[in-house]
């Protein structure tokens, strides 16, 4: 179930430098939600036609949170929003972390499912934080950030074991999220990771290395946002089966992709 | 119920209103009908197909530019056999009539579509031979008179349903291509395919498009789009079906107006998905405001 809503804010802020939070009020959208999901934000401004898709940090109740960077216009306009105003949005959209599908298909694989690993660079943090709070094993999450900016870390200390990678070093391991996981010699039953594409790059890989699955949630530009316009589409190993040919979207058939079945 | 009469007629099919979707816009109407209800829609109008299934472009495949985006999407389908199976069956269980859009890359594979088609139970085909993303087939055909003309009569040899010819806009005249149409037994034109565009993304010093060169559309390339409708409605006696940029029934209006038939809603789609039923609804309020009994009486009476 997909829903349209014109959402008012109930809490926005900044969290670091680029990096801001969106708490909106929904009807439906909220309820409905998964760890992995994204939504859809429309521009209040004509001039601005396609929605923003953005991951889905944290839902609450009817509350859902949205922890964005700026990239542009659009995201701009929704940085200066307040509590009160509101924006139209659409979701909740794509697959997510259906962690029962993903309990099933690694207990078939022959391992147990009692330890994960998360991966989060960047802004492919925030989807981490709803699913690092869903799950009820073992999770250690690593967090990749450029700096000692470290948004969000308090709130994953909650719910999972955090170690820190930093571009700078001034936080944590001086690198990438990959070698500070192996570094700390980090082993689990299976992986989640949202980030930029060298980091999911080197996801698979480490995966592969441990003999895991990896389920990693993938970004492309998009237009509708529910699987029409073919905009979005990443490559498969295997022929897709809504497209016939090697390509699945990323908004429908993901955002979410077993690591093994997509060509990054 | 209103007492407005929406339903318009053209080539011998019926429509209940005049309002369709541009090709590529709304898949097979599958994942809007989420949203909208289907049956409301004078016609769906699907995504274009092609005999084989095709990949189409690699990505980044779309960017939003001012009041619009740009594409290069390349036609990717799933081939006839899986539309068939699967595409047209979902679309006959709603009572809306079907526009079928189809490419290839040579003459013989527009020829094989058709024909492919010709005992389907879809009511007219929109043959497109002018998207700007795919090399051969589809703009190949679109931009010289001659080819436009030959490419229309071969696939009126084989047609079972009435054949648009959908035009390109990047075309000296499309007037022109519009009477080369027309003589070669077209029986009906759409027009505007996307404006060719570019878009640089600064920071990365390279196309925001992997193709460099997309297709543009949404409200910026609108009064590109009613003047050609106007041109293409003053050259030829074919009834037409506009497109370019509308999300208001005020922009179907105006299209109207110039000349087409119909209206196709495309890029709105993305902005929201209800637009086409906004547009239904705006055109039916605007006619009782202004005390006109049959949307017909608008269609091209801006001289």
């Amino acid at each position: 179930m997909t829903f349209r809503e014109n959402a008012t804010i109930a809490k926005a802020s900044k969290l670091a430098n680029g990096v801001f939070e969106i708490w909106f009020e929904t009807k439906d959208i909220a309820k409905h939600a998964i760890p992995g999901q994204f939504i859809s934000v429309y521009s209040n401004y004509g001039e601005r036609l396609l929605p923003r898709p953005i991951s889905i940090c944290r839902v609450d109740g009817n509350l859902l949170r949205i922890v964005y960077r700026v990239v542009g216009a659009g995201t701009d306009e929704f940085s200066k929003m307040k509590a009160g105003e509101s924006l139209t949005i659409q979701g909740p959209l794509g697959n997510g972390y259906e962690l029962d599908k993903i309990k099933d298909e690694v207990l078939k694989s022959g391992r147990e499912f009692k330890k994960a690993l998360l991966f989060g660079g960047g802004i492919g943090v925030p989807p981490m934080l709803e699913l690092a709070a869903k799950l009820d094993i073992q999770t250690d999450v690593v967090l990749g950030y450029r700096d000692s900016e470290n948004f969000l870390k308090d709130e994953f200390l909650k719910c999972a074991n955090v170690h820190i990678a930093t571009d700078d070093g001034s936080v944590g391991f001086h690198g990438n999220v990959i070698d500070a996981a192996k570094n700390e010699g980090l082993e689990a039953d299976v992986i989640f990771a949202c980030g930029p594409l060298p980091m999911l790059k080197g996801v698979k890989t480490f995966a592969e290395s441990l003999g895991v699955k990896a389920y990693i949630s993938l970004e492309e530009k998009m237009a509708c946002g529910i699987g029409a316009c073919l905009a979005c589409v990443c490559k498969t190993t295997k022929k897709d089966e809504h497209s016939k040919v090697n390509n699945a979207r990323v908004c429908k058939e993901g955002p979410v992709f077993d690591a093994a079945e997509v060509e990054i | 119920m209103s007492n407005v009469n929406l339903g318009v007629n053209l080539c011998g099919v019926d429509f209940k209103n005049p309002v369709t979707v541009a090709s590529g816009t709304f898949g097979s109407g599958m994942e809007y009908s989420e949203f909208v209800d289907l049956n409301r829609l004078g016609a769906v109008t699907t995504k274009g197909v092609a005999i084989t299934p095709w990949a189409g472009n690699p990505t980044p495949r779309i960017a939003e530019t001012y009041g619009g985006m740009i594409n290069a999407i390349g036609l990717q389908n799933p081939g006839l056999d899986t539309f068939l199976e699967r595409d047209i069956p979902f679309l006959k269980k709603y009572d809306t009539k079907i526009i079928v859009n189809v490419c290839g890359h040579s003459e013989e594979e527009y020829v094989e579509a058709v024909k492919r088609l010709s005992s389907a139970p879809v009511d007219m085909l929109e043959i497109n031979i002018s998207c700007p993303n795919v090399k051969e087939g589809g703009i190949a055909f679109g931009t010289v008179p001659s080819s436009a003309e030959k490419i229309t009569k071969a696939v009126k040899a084989v047609a079972k349903q009435p054949i648009i010819m959908k035009l390109s806009p990047n075309v000296t005249s499309i007037a022109d291509m519009a009477r080369a149409c027309e003589a070669g037994g077209a029986d009906a034109v759409s027009l505007i395919n996307t404006l060719t565009g570019m878009k640089i993304d600064i920071n990365k010093r390279t196309f925001a498009l992997a193709n460099k060169t997309g297709g543009m559309s949404g409200p910026a390339v609108k009064p590109v789009a009613v003047r050609m409708i106007y041109e293409v409605a003053n050259a030829v006696k074919l009834p037409i079906i506009g497109m370019g940029g509308i999300r208001s029934a005020e922009d179907a209006l105006e299209f109207i107006m110039a000349g087409a038939s119909m209206v196709s809603v495309g890029t709105a789609n993305f902005n929201d998905p209800t637009t086409t039923i906004k547009v239904i609804e705006g055109l039916e309020k605007f006619c009782e405001k202004q005390g006109v009994k049959d949307i017909n009486e608008l269609i091209g009476c801006v001289k």
